[in-house]
């Protein structure tokens, strides 16, 4: 008898000369793809997902995991993954769940478009030797200012700022709650986000105590399961941001079972071991524009005006006319989650299938905002597949303020992307609650390496803004004049608002 | 397609003259001093800006316009004099000068706005935006013609030409004026057209300056996002519109619009007392991409004054000097030395640090 | 003695004068009248001194290789641009970028001077180029230096409030060494440098550039040494080696 007509992605092979029999890869494997036969170990190859969590552990390099050669007849119409999800379908009548944002061959624009340098007619900038400032403030700001003579003399700002976040880069940690990944993964970000002068999002999850001593660099998010969300909490962070959706899965809610709710996780989602934590599909208090200016109105009036409120929302169709509205609502910052943005669970149905991308919606939202002359009036943070500074660089052209990292963060962790993550087995103790997988990440050991990512992303960033002529950061935020577009259509080009390359 | 255009570039030399008693010269020196730096332009573009020299008719708007054809000035004066009492109307005296072989016609119209005409009812505009709506409607939307100058008791002179040329072209020898400035041109593009000289003016403000600024597209789409056609797309427009939006919309005082349009660093600003620290902090935040990076130096002149200053890390040259009551700004002290042989005091400006000289009383 | 009359003279006409002048062997020329005119001394070699009255342009004594150039009055930017050997005296103050990539030779300034002032100056084999102002100086003092000597005097005092040399001080100093007369505040120096007090032979070496620079300005050398300095020095000759991943 077969064991599933879904033929198996990878193999797992050991080099039995090479393998000392240490069983490392047993105890690392968080999928138990091997055990232990008595005088070798034995590979059940249908489980391995290529995390590559044995391969790095095996001290003998022994290990290889393969591509499986015996995929199906190569077709171009019916690839691999249409009949490997009917199989499954067939064998379970179930939605087939990913993990991580869409791996589907969609273009991505940002390969698309090529940055701007000077050349004699105005001189590039070093970066190394003179000033060059990423500093970002993310909020709402007047449309002007106004001031009086201080007593020195000196001039005193009289208009009143609405609150902000400080940023010393314009990257910040996208919302991955505790319980979508493990309380160490948060810890992680948030000691990396404190030491950088960034922040990092609770995510729908509540705030664990561990996390408390981070708050200066934290958001807390409200989303539909309002999970942890108490007065104390809206008021711990920097910010509020109120979820209304993620671009990896648009118009879905959540659903953590409760097999994966232990005593820590349920306290800080303030909800009885065990249960169920359901994100229901809509906020339940949000049926329309109006509701949503109820809700942020409410968060604020709790804050007593003392905190930005962001609203985050998937990147849809209609996306720059619900900023608008989002924006007129009275939230201080939009944030517009890409179709390729990152999940701990979704339907491969929805992920690979609703939403638009990043790009095009965060061109039309910025350019929509600046027609309606409201740009100022709130900052925009653009996710949902930011793969490298060049990513961030040109998501900041198009019209972000800042931009979000989630899955880049959790790949300096040790993540390879294998979009198991829904397994909750995951072996680098990520997306997973299983204490003997979490221990593995220590957060103090892995912060550096998170930390080193941003330092390296934001001197990368420098070297951009040199080659730009320019010496702060909002000097390139929404400059698209500095961007152009290669291979791409004249529709295309209109909705990003750049140029052709050789123009 | 507001994204969809071709940016102009150039460098220059720049210098400027202001008499703080308010007393009038004639253009000859500010002419003098810019021939001496002839090789900082091309002969592609050179102009001047001059107060106070319509003093009879101080009171109305000075419009200098300029045709490519008869069709145009019809078209133009069809919708000025729907819109406005024309006082005078003339052809801008000019003077031939040999290397000078074609130019547009110009003429010039001191006008006042007519309150009651129906373009203005529909939005209750002031007299000045009135005009600003009018100056880009006839750029934008009149093929062919091009207002250059429309301020009150000022003008702009500019051309196609090296400065000497087009001084005498203008004849602007014969003009007294209180503050002065000029600019004498180096497009690296041939683009030949008059208007894309300096100095650049919208009502009062004229404006003429050196370098690139590097924040073009940015500054341009913060403009556009409060009215603004930008026609020319070259830097001085932006420059011109920035001044415009922060000081005559916004109500800056030009200290404070300097300080916005060069901000200090960061790391100067965390150093201050609270309050300046907040003040700054507030400006860069709000005033951020109005931010002029990139390498300038601008002298920027308006009716009660002329400012210059230069960027943030001062990759463009500007040399200040005084004498008794007259405050001299070029983009090398040898173009001063030219028209003030020696003067009281003679100094190069810091990195964006604004020199503010203002008619007394 | 030559003396030509520069006044109204194109830049190019009055530096075919010089050549020829030079060219001839005339060991002293006098400029007169000279406003503006770029380029004076640019490319010359030779023993020749020349002197010139009035404010000479933009890029006085680029390339230059061996002569003099005596400035009685205020100069412009670029002074020294790459040059290779010879003297330039200015008796007033000068502007920005002096002595861009400066091989060798001396700039002597009696005053203030700009931005970028010794900016990648370097040494190469026995020359060492050496800029000494005895007034301010203004931002990216010796910025990227690579080699040479850098002096700054402050001679004047306190006439404003600035410090005698302006922010980022030696950023991206590599090579070479700067003296200041008088305090240097650590926050107005590029990450790359290095503060210490001069030891004995940096003040033999001081000593040894100051005598000759008083010598041109008719100026005390006792009373300049009377003062302090500080030495700034490139903290690593890598600064950047952990800059690039593998
Ligand atoms: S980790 Fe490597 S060496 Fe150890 S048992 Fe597994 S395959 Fe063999
Ligand atoms: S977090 Fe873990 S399970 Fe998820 S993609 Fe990364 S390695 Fe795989």
């Amino acid at each position: 008898m077969f064991k599933s007509l879904a033929v198996p992605e990878f193999l797992a092979k050991i080099d039995q000369i090479k393998c000392i029999k240490c069983k490392r890869c047993i105890q690392n494997c968080g999928w138990s793809v091997y055990a232990w036969g008595g005088d070798k170990v034995l590979i059940d190859t249908f489980k391995c997902v290529k995390c590559l969590r044995c391969y790095h552990y095996c001290p003998e390099e022994a290990i290889t995991i393969e591509d499986n050669p015996v995929k199906y007849r190569s077709n171009a119409n019916w690839g691999f993954y249409n009949i490997r999800n009917i199989k499954r379908q067939a064998e379970t009548g179930g939605i087939p769940l990913t993990g991580m944002g869409s791996d589907m061959p969609y273009p991505v624009l940002f390969d698309s478009l090529l940055i701007d340098a000077c050349q004699v007619t105005n001189p590039s900038i070093d970066p190394l030797r003179e000033p060059m400032e990423l500093r970002t403030y993310l909020g709402k700001k007047p449309a002007k200012l106004e001031f009086e003579n201080g007593p020195d003399g000196k001039p005193k700002l009289k208009t009143k700022m609405p609150p902000q976040i400080k940023l010393e880069a314009p990257f910040i940690f996208a919302p991955m709650s505790y319980g979508s990944i493990s309380l160490n993964a948060q810890k992680t970000i948030a000691i990396a986000a404190k030491e950088l002068g960034i922040v990092m999002n609770t995510g729908e999850g509540g705030l664990h105590e561990d996390i408390y001593p981070y708050r200066s660099n934290i958001i807390v998010q409200v989303a539909s399961g309002r999970f942890g969300v108490n007065p104390d909490y809206l008021n711990a962070g920097v910010a509020v941001e109120i979820k209304i959706g993620q671009g990896a899965k648009p118009g879905i809610g959540g659903h953590l079972p409760g097999e994966k709710i232990p005593l820590d996780i349920a306290k800080t989602r303030m909800i009885p071991v065990g249960t169920d934590a359901i994100s229901p599909a809509p906020q339940h208090d949000i049926y329309s524009i109006e509701d949503l200016r109820q809700l942020i109105f409410a968060i604020k009036e709790a804050t007593n005006y003392t905190k930005p409120v962001s609203v985050k929302i998937a990147a849809v169709h209609n996306v720059a006319a619900i900023a608008s509205g989002i924006v007129r609502a009275g939230a201080d910052i939009v944030y517009i989650d890409g179709f390729r943005g990152g999940t701990g669970a979704a339907p491969s149905i929805i992920r690979d299938h609703l939403g638009i991308p990043i790009e095009h919606a965060l061109a039309a939202v910025d350019e929509r905002l600046r027609q309606e002359g409201i740009r100022n009036e709130a900052s925009i943070i653009a996710a949902g597949g930011i793969r490298s500074c060049a990513d961030a660089a040109k998501a900041i052209a198009l019209g972000a303020d800042a931009v979000a990292l989630a899955t880049s963060a959790l790949i300096t962790m040790g993540c390879t992307v294998c979009g198991k993550c829904y397994t909750g087995n995951c072996s680098w103790g990520i997306t997973t609650q299983r204490p003997e997988l979490t221990v593995r990440l220590d957060p103090e050991v892995y912060a550096e390496r998170l930390i080193n990512l941003i330092h390296a992303w934001s001197h990368e960033l420098k070297e951009i803004l040199g080659a730009l002529g320019v010496n702060a950061i909002e000097s390139l935020r929404g400059s698209r004049e500095r961007l152009r577009g290669i291979g791409l259509d004249s529709q295309t080009l209109d909705i990003l608002g750049v140029k052709p390359v050789g123009r | 397609m507001s994204h969809n255009f071709h940016k102009d570039i150039s460098g220059c030399g720049l210098a400027g003259i202001i008499n703080k008693d308010g007393k009038r010269i004639s253009g000859s020196s500010i002419s003098k001093s810019l021939c001496l730096m002839n090789d900082r332009g091309n002969g592609l573009g050179a102009g001047y800006a001059a107060y106070g020299i319509y003093p009879e008719y101080k009171e109305l708007y000075a419009f200098h316009i300029m045709y490519d054809e008869p069709a145009c000035q019809r078209d133009t004066e069809e919708y000025l004099k729907k819109n406005y009492r024309i006082e005078k109307k003339e052809p801008m005296p000019t003077a031939p000068v040999e290397s000078i072989t074609i130019s547009p016609m110009i003429w010039r119209y001191f006008v006042k706005p007519l309150s009651e005409k129906a373009e203005r009812d529909a939005a209750d505009l002031r007299d000045d935006d009135f005009v600003v709506r009018t100056v880009m409607k006839i750029n934008s939307e009149i093929g062919g013609a091009y207002v250059f100058s429309s301020g009150k008791n000022m003008g702009a002179f500019k051309g196609v030409g090296m400065p000497g040329e087009i001084a005498r072209f203008f004849r602007i020898e014969e003009y007294e004026g209180y503050i002065w400035t000029g600019h004498t041109r180096f497009p690296t593009n041939t683009p030949g057209w008059w208007g894309g000289a300096h100095p650049f003016t919208l009502l009062d403000w004229s404006i003429v300056h050196n370098g690139e600024i590097s924040s073009y597209g940015i500054n341009k789409r913060y403009l556009e996002m409060y009215g603004y056609k930008l026609t020319l797309l070259t830097d001085t427009e932006v420059v011109t519109y920035l001044f415009d939006l922060l000081v005559r919309k916004h109500g800056l005082d030009v200290l404070t619009a300097c300080t916005a349009l060069a901000s200090p660093f960061w790391k100067n600003i965390d150093d201050l007392q609270e309050d300046e620290k907040n003040a700054m902090t507030a400006l860069r935040m709000v005033y951020a991409s109005a931010l002029m990076n990139g390498p300038f130096s601008i002298l920027f002149g308006h009716s009660k004054g002329l400012v210059g200053f230069n960027d943030r890390i001062k990759l463009r040259p500007l040399v200040a000097a005084t004498k008794g009551k007259t405050v001299y700004m070029a983009s090398e002290e040898s173009a001063i030395r030219e028209i003030c042989p020696s003067p009281e005091k003679i100094w190069a400006p810091r990195a964006g640090e604004p020199v503010i000289a203002e008619l007394e009383g | 003695m030559q003396v030509i009359d520069a006044k109204g003279i194109y830049y190019r006409d009055l530096n075919q004068k010089v050549r020829e002048a030079v060219a001839k062997g005339e060991k002293e020329v006098l400029l007169k009248n000279v406003n503006g005119q770029y380029y004076i001394g640019d490319g010359l070699n030779g023993e020749s001194t020349i002197t010139i009255e009035g404010v000479p342009g933009n890029d006085l004594a680029a390339f230059m290789d061996g002569p003099t150039l005596i400035v009685k009055d205020n100069a412009q930017d670029n002074i020294s641009n790459t040059m290779n050997s010879g003297k330039v005296i200015i008796h007033g103050n000068a502007g920005d970028v002096l002595g861009y990539g400066m091989r060798g030779g001396k700039l002597h300034i009696r005053g203030n001077v700009g931005y970028r002032v010794g900016i990648h100056m370097k040494g190469y084999k026995k020359q060492a180029p050496v800029i000494i102002a005895g007034g301010k100086a203004g931002d990216f003092f010796g910025e990227y230096m690579a080699g040479g000597i850098l002096i700054l005097l402050n001679l004047d005092g306190e006439k404003d409030s600035r410090p005698t040399v302006g922010d980022y001080a030696g950023t991206g100093m590599h090579g070479g060494v700067i003296f200041i007369r008088g305090e240097v505040d650590k926050k107005l120096c590029g990450a790359e440098v290095g503060i210490t007090d001069p030891d004995e032979e940096d003040i033999k070496l001081l000593k040894e550039h100051l005598t000759d620079y008083c010598k041109d300005f008719n100026l005390n050398i006792d009373e300049i040494m009377k003062g302090s300095f500080k030495k700034l020095t490139p903290a690593s000759l890598r600064p950047y080696g952990n800059l690039y991943a593998y």
